[in-house]
């Protein structure tokens, strides 16, 4: 099987679906990383849950404020025009849909885009943070994660076997081997990682994949 | 109002009694006020906090965890990917309950609590195994859970500055959950890291005006490792 993309590569894909204007959220793990990925010519707001807005990059050992930090607790800059405020406004902005964009870490993904990223069934305890809230709030959620699990099994999965975060919620999957699609019809593959087959990708997806008339390398 | 430490301000929390402790994390955690709460020994306490510690065991809410103090947990991030906190451990062999709450709902529910509205309808959740048993209504053609109001005996907070009156304002990320949760408890108590003169914080930047606030202390400063 394909290693695939490097956890940073997922990320500077992932920033390329940002939009001037967007006011996005970058969920625990993998995701957080994107903040030190936003193209300089896209104006994007970084939004954190813990109840701050306008956030950068992961911060370098002598910039560290310890009560200055991202959603998994790591030091993160702030950028002109930030703001503070508390977790319930916080949570107001996202249900009310004033978050445009969700970036998720995920455990499966299924075919219908329904996310599980909350609990592994097998541990027997989870945490939800503020994730069912940002699948209900976002217009756009996109699931970014390892293609397949450490034992190589399949993530995008027919119907997930872990507790749902969210039914439907999902519009965009990029993983370490592609950029798929949640359509109406089914997955779309619309993009493939570079020196990865549109058949490789299929192999290690449990449903069906539709390829997109237009399917193409991923650029970062 | 103001208390000599922390041992004084947490001296009356009785066993049985239902306790916010604010923070998101390692920020804006009153970890001056739990350690006093540890020493204390109240047993059989029910915390409403974000997560129940293990990020900085030695300092946070796994103090009383492994005390043996904590009879439930209502929180939305109660464990860490890749560790093992004591509570988890405790949580899987049934001895402390567990009351899993989305982020925002349990921020809402504290809000509420604060606020005199006893229950409100959410969008989140919805068809998720955290909205089971719980009653759902339809507005617009859209399905919403019901949730209810959250409330407290004692909230412990941590905020950065206080003026003598109880008039606070917090610092960066760490104001998070605190200055909700010191509106849904019977009695308030701040850790800060300054006490100032009444007068001396500008009325358009407080953030927790001083009619939500019982008991001030200066805290002790704690060292946040990263990980």
């Amino acid at each position: 099987m394909k290693s695939g993309l490097t956890r940073e590569l997922i990320c500077m894909r992932v920033a390329r679906e940002f939009r001037d204007g967007d006011y996005v959220n970058l969920g625990i793990g993998l995701p957080t990383q994107v903040s030190s990925f936003v193209p300089g010519n896209v104006n994007v707001t970084l939004h954190c849950e813990n109840g701050m807005m306008g956030y950068g990059r992961i911060a370098h050992e002598d910039e560290i404020d310890p009560e200055l930090v991202n959603a998994g607790s790591e030091p993160v800059t702030l950028k002109p025009g930030a703001s503070f405020f508390d977790s319930a406004t916080s949570f107001a902005m996202i249900r009310g849909g004033h978050v445009n964009v969700t970036v998720m870490g995920a455990f499966q993904v299924s075919e219908e885009g329904d996310l599980a990223n909350w609990m592994r069934t097998e541990r027997g305890v989870g945490s939800v943070g503020g994730a069912m809230d940002l699948v209900s709030g976002s217009k756009k959620v996109i699931a970014a994660m390892e293609h397949t699990t450490r034992a190589g099994h399949p993530r995008i999965v027919k119907k997930c076997t872990h507790p749902l975060t969210g039914k439907g919620c999902v519009n965009l999957i990029i993983t370490s081997l592609a950029v798929i699609e949640v359509t109406p019809a089914g997955l779309m593959l619309k993009e493939v990682a570079p020196g990865v087959t549109a058949e490789e990708v299929q192999n290690v997806t449990e449903p069906r994949l539709f390829i997109s008339p237009e399917l193409k390398e991923m650029e970062f | 109002m103001i208390y000599p430490g922390a041992e004084a301000a947490v001296a009356d929390i009785p066993d049985g009694a239902t306790i916010m402790v604010g923070g998101f994390g390692v920020t804006g955690v009153p970890f001056t006020l739990i350690k006093a709460l540890a020493d204390r020994g109240a047993k059989n306490l029910t915390l409403i906090a974000n997560s129940a510690g293990g990020r900085l065991p030695d300092i946070d809410l796994t103090l009383l965890v492994k005390n043996g103090q904590v009879r439930k947990v209502i929180a939305s991030y109660p464990v860490y990917s890749g560790r093992v906190s004591a509570f988890e451990e405790r949580h899987l062999r049934g001895e402390i309950e567990l009351e899993m709450v989305p982020q925002g709902t349990f921020a809402e529910r504290i809000r509420a609590g604060g606020a005199g509205i006893p229950a409100f309808y959410t969008p989140t959740g919805r068809g998720t195994q955290l909205a089971r048993d719980k009653e759902v209504r339809v507005f617009n053609g859209q399905e919403f859970v019901l949730e209810f109001a959250l409330h407290a005996d004692f909230a412990l907070i941590k905020a950065h500055r206080a003026d003598k009156t109880g008039n606070l304002v917090y610092h960066r990320a760490a104001r998070n959950f605190n200055p909700v949760m010191a509106t849904a408890a019977e009695i308030t108590i701040v850790e800060v890291d300054e006490i100032v003169e009444t007068g001396t914080i500008d009325p358009e930047a407080v953030v927790t005006p001083s009619i939500y606030v019982d008991r001030i202390v200066k805290g002790k400063r704690h060292e946040i490792r990263f990980d």
